[in-house]
């Protein structure tokens, strides 16, 4: 038992410097654009660049449009899977989980085929059209984490009872959604859209071959360019990284509270 | 020389002490259960005697060998887990050989005696199957054969029964009992069911707070109970509080009646508070003209063969049990009656 | 009353009927969406993969991933993704041993899973950035191993931007994936097998080796091809981290479609169907490996 204790504590210690050194490195490094002193300088000329602030405004904004539509298409279908059609869910589950199978490049390859000025829905054609259209990736990346966090809450409550409770006090199909549904699963829907974020703030892959000033491909350009911003700009990253998973905990305690009580 | 020997036994969990200065000689052949609530220290005298816990003192020796510091797998024990504990990945076939494999036993040999346990446990064409193919009794029985299989000296059942439906339970109850007759193998059984404990036992220890409250044949448990807590915990009890009004003789006073207890009662003073106890199936309806107490029925519970009946005395009530008889329907809630009960049978309790 | 009765019935029909399509019309948008966005596309690139230039069927595309540069791609490719998808697997299998049943206090548990919720996320761009600031050639751990301990690890062969390089990237986030994933099935290995085995004279390795490495097996061999193809489509992070120095196929791809060297199209579609093939491999595995443990474990 005592030696099980000792090998144990050695691999988590080796684990957890695996973890860390980068972490240290990558700061460390990101404070010494000034010579021979640490500084923020780095942070102050990434932070400043009006690129950053652009492309990172961009990809903000499609985080968010990409979690509204995400919710708009899981939400109800994960509900009506649930209510009226209990045996199409190893379909839909199936197509869910699809976006972890097809690599992200091939679907977006698919896109540019299917999507060109040519084609008989040049969502590629426009600026607008192409925004749309890597929304639409995004929601499908975003689709397995989405689905698995709103099937789990819709789990948790008693789906048919409160359809029928609300219909009986007269409500219709959009009131049972936004006022019943929706609230009841909100931490769960909550869970998923920080996830969502967090995958979509960083992306390159599809925004690159789409051509769209994101974030992603903006850090590509960067590190391929300049020394010291990067490390910054990945200390960055991670920081967003950190606080939508803590964002998701948060949530998650706090809808244990309520739950208790019932 | 006793077959399996606990002396002076303690456990502390941190600063909390489980099990207090625990003695027990248990006879080859015997079937011992520990009964006690949940937390008595039961389970834990169990796993010290199987080896998962390691005691902070005393003694433990099976067959006149100390096995006190021996490992678990040192020790030739077959156990019984309430949670089946079959293991997912093996046929029944496999379970039940698994000890017969690591102890190298021939191939032959093995599957003879893998074959007798199927049959032992009646279930010989399950062999092949899986656990989770199986019901809770099914897998349960085929636990006890994983145990019985390497021929162990000493056979521990940690609530086998309780995970289980009420009827499977009593027939597995009966199952397990004729086999441990039959092998003649030395066994403790952990439950907190006084039923099962009382109709499977040859000797019970009742325990509580870590202690061995009282050991005995299951009949000397039940009508002489040596402390409250077994009186209380051993079956149902009626309660009475009184006071003595004549120590000589051994009458209290209970609620307005002059109860007549069965001695004399020379160590109360005369007016001292008093609690006698009375077993649901010593009392009975008596319309008699004398009836040892008298009260109102408070309500009457139809239970199929038997009739429970409460009867309030003022400040106690009483409960009884009578058989069902279409001849004589139950009494009706508020009429008022009188009850009957033999001195003897009332237990005066020290508090 | 057998007007009533006809009306009745006439009425209950019709509702019956008008139900199931009904129902049906509940999943189209969603159906819709995965059908544009997601199942069209990629049958885009699969069909396109058999087709030549002319619209007719044809095996050349994929026969000409046959040469020498481009099966040298997938081999690296499948080296980097076994190699990171092992050890992820492996160290991310003992640090979840620790916190389940190695006797690590419990504390450690919550903070280490969060851990690895965060770092499983972070793949991509920033985490090139992270491991090029600390084991390139001026890292900080490259920097602290050269002057306080005297152990150049670029003389020794190691190199960031290499086959070296990638997997230890890559294992930033095929640990904690294996973490997360490995926890709960530890902790569905019940106490008391252990303690049937032990009583049954088994030792603590042999418990190991005949019941709880059995029962974690599809776990384990699932996750495995979990991670491979993870590692396998993961463009982002490679791309930062070695431009297009390292010839990987997520990266020739990539670079196929950028158009830095489309001479022939259709080879794009049988590069991207080639990586379907793979991982579509690699997570049927998963999904097999995974209804089985589910079984065993109801």
């Amino acid at each position: 038992m005592k030696t099980n204790r000792f090998w144990s504590w050695l691999f988590l210690l080796l684990g957890v410097a695996y973890f860390v050194f980068p972490l240290i490195g990558t700061f460390e490094f990101s404070l010494k654009m000034r010579r021979g002193a640490y500084s923020f300088d780095a942070y102050r000329t990434v932070l400043t660049d009006p690129q950053f602030q652009a492309t990172f405004g961009y990809s903000v904004t499609m985080a968010l449009a990409t979690i509204v539509m995400g919710v708009v298409l899981v939400v109800p279908t994960a509900y009506w899977v649930r209510l009226k059609l209990p045996s199409w869910r190893p379909v839909i589950e199936f197509i869910t989980l699809l976006p972890l199978v097809i690599p992200a490049i091939v679907v977006v390859f698919g896109y540019i085929r299917l999507y060109n000025t040519s084609s008989w829905l040049p969502l590629t054609g426009s600026a607008m059209g192409t925004n749309i259209l890597l929304m639409f990736g995004y929601t499908t990346l975003a689709l397995p984490y989405m689905y698995r966090a709103v099937d789990t809450g819709l789990r948790a409550i008693d789906v048919g009872t409160l359809t029928e409770a609300a219909q009986s006090l007269g409500a219709g199909w959009i009131t049972i959604m936004t006022r019943v549904i929706l609230p009841n699963v909100l931490v769960a829907v909550l869970s998923g859209a920080f996830l969502t974020f967090a995958i979509v703030i960083g992306e390159f892959t599809m925004a690159a071959l789409l051509n769209r000033p994101a974030f992603g491909p903006y850090l590509q350009l960067i590190g391929a360019n300049r020394a010291y911003e990067p490390a910054a700009l990945a200390v960055i990253a991670f920081g967003i990284t950190w606080l939508c998973m803590g964002l998701i905990q948060l949530v998650s305690r706090f809808s244990k509270l309520p739950n208790a009580g019932r | 020389m006793a077959f399996l020997e606990i002396a002076n036994l303690q456990k502390d969990f941190g600063a909390v002490r489980v099990v207090k200065d625990f003695n027990l000689a248990v006879e080859p052949g015997e079937f011992v259960s520990f009964l006690g609530p949940s937390g008595c220290g039961k389970t834990t005298v169990l796993r010290m005697v199987a080896g998962f816990e390691e005691p902070t003192d005393g003694t433990i020796s099976i067959g006149g060998r100390d096995v006190t510091r021996l490992r678990p797998n040192q020790r030739n024990i077959g156990m019984v887990f309430q949670a089946y504990a079959l293991f997912p990945n093996m046929t029944v076939a496999q379970n039940i050989a698994f000890g017969l494999r690591v102890a190298r036993t021939p191939k032959a040999d093995s599957d003879a005696r893998v074959a007798e346990m199927l049959a032992l446990i009646k279930l010989p064409d399950y062999g092949d199957r899986y656990p989770y193919q199986l019901s809770g009794g099914q897998q349960q029985r085929v636990a006890l054969a994983r145990a019985l299989a390497p021929r162990p000296k000493l056979l521990l059942l940690d609530e086998p029964l309780s995970a289980l439906d009420a009827k499977v339970r009593v027939s597995l109850r009966e199952e397990i009992r004729q086999i441990q007759r039959n092998l003649g193998i030395t066994t403790i059984f952990v439950t907190h069911d006084q039923e099962e404990a009382l109709s499977m036992s040859d000797r019970i220890v009742v325990m509580y707070g870590g202690r061995a409250e009282q050991v005995g044949a299951p009949f000397d448990i039940y009508n002489k109970p040596s402390t409250r807590f077994v009186a209380s915990f051993v079956g149902t009890l009626n309660i009475l509080r009184g006071t003595v009004t004549d120590p000589a003789r051994g009458v209290v006073d209970v609620d307005g009646n002059a109860i007549q207890t069965g001695g004399e009662l020379s160590r109360f003073a005369k007016g001292a508070p008093i609690s006698l106890a009375l077993r649901p199936e010593a009392a009975a309806l008596d319309n008699g003209p004398a009836p040892m107490a008298r009260g109102k029925i408070m309500d009457v519970s139809f239970l199929g063969s038997v009739i429970r009946i409460r009867v309030n005395l003022g400040q106690n009530t009483i409960s009884f049990d009578r058989f069902n008889s279409p001849g004589s329907p139950p009494p009706a809630p508020g009429e008022p009656c009188g009850i009957a009960f033999a001195a003897k049978d009332i237990l005066v309790l020290d508090d | 009353m057998t007007q009533a009765d006809t009306g009745a019935a006439g009425t209950a029909r019709p509702a019956r009927r008008r139900r199931l399509p009904l129902a049906w019309l509940g999943l189209a948008p969603f159906m819709l969406f995965a059908l544009l966005f997601l199942i069209l596309p990629t049958l885009q690139i699969v069909t396109g993969a058999f087709v030549d230039q002319t619209g007719g069927f044809t095996f050349k595309n994929v026969v000409n991933l046959f040469t020498p540069s481009i099966l040298s791609a997938y081999w690296i490719s499948i080296r980097i993704s076994v190699a990171s998808a092992f050890l992820g697997c492996l160290v991310g299998f003992l640090m979840a041993v620790g916190i389940t049943i190695g006797g690590l206090p419990s504390w450690i548990r919550a903070p280490l899973l969060t851990f690895s919720g965060v770092s499983s996320n972070f793949a991509g761009v920033p985490l090139a950035f992270a491991f090029l600031a600390t084991y390139g050639r001026l890292g900080l751990v490259t920097l602290i191993l050269r002057d306080w301990f005297g152990v150049n690890i670029y003389a020794l062969g190691f190199n960031i931007l290499s086959f070296s390089g990638l997997t230890l990237t890559y294992l930033f986030f095929q640990i904690p994936l294996m973490i997360l994933i490995v926890t709960p099935a530890l902790d569905g290995l019940k106490r008391e097998w252990r303690e049937a085995a032990l009583i049954l004279g088994a030792s603590g390795a042999q418990y190991w080796r005949m019941v709880a490495l059995p029962i974690l097996w599809p776990t384990l061999l699932g996750t495995f091809a979990l991670l491979f193809a993870n590692a396998f489509g993961a463009v982002a992070t490679a791309y930062a981290l070695t431009g297009s120095s390292l010839s990987i196929v997520p990266i020739l791809l990539f670079a196929q479609i950028r158009g830095d060297v489309l001479q022939d199209p259709h080879l794009g579609y049988a590069l991207a169907f080639g990586m379907i093939v793979v991982t579509g491999i690699a997570n049927f595995v998963y999904i097999w490996f995974r209804t089985r443990s589910e079984r065993w474990l109801k």
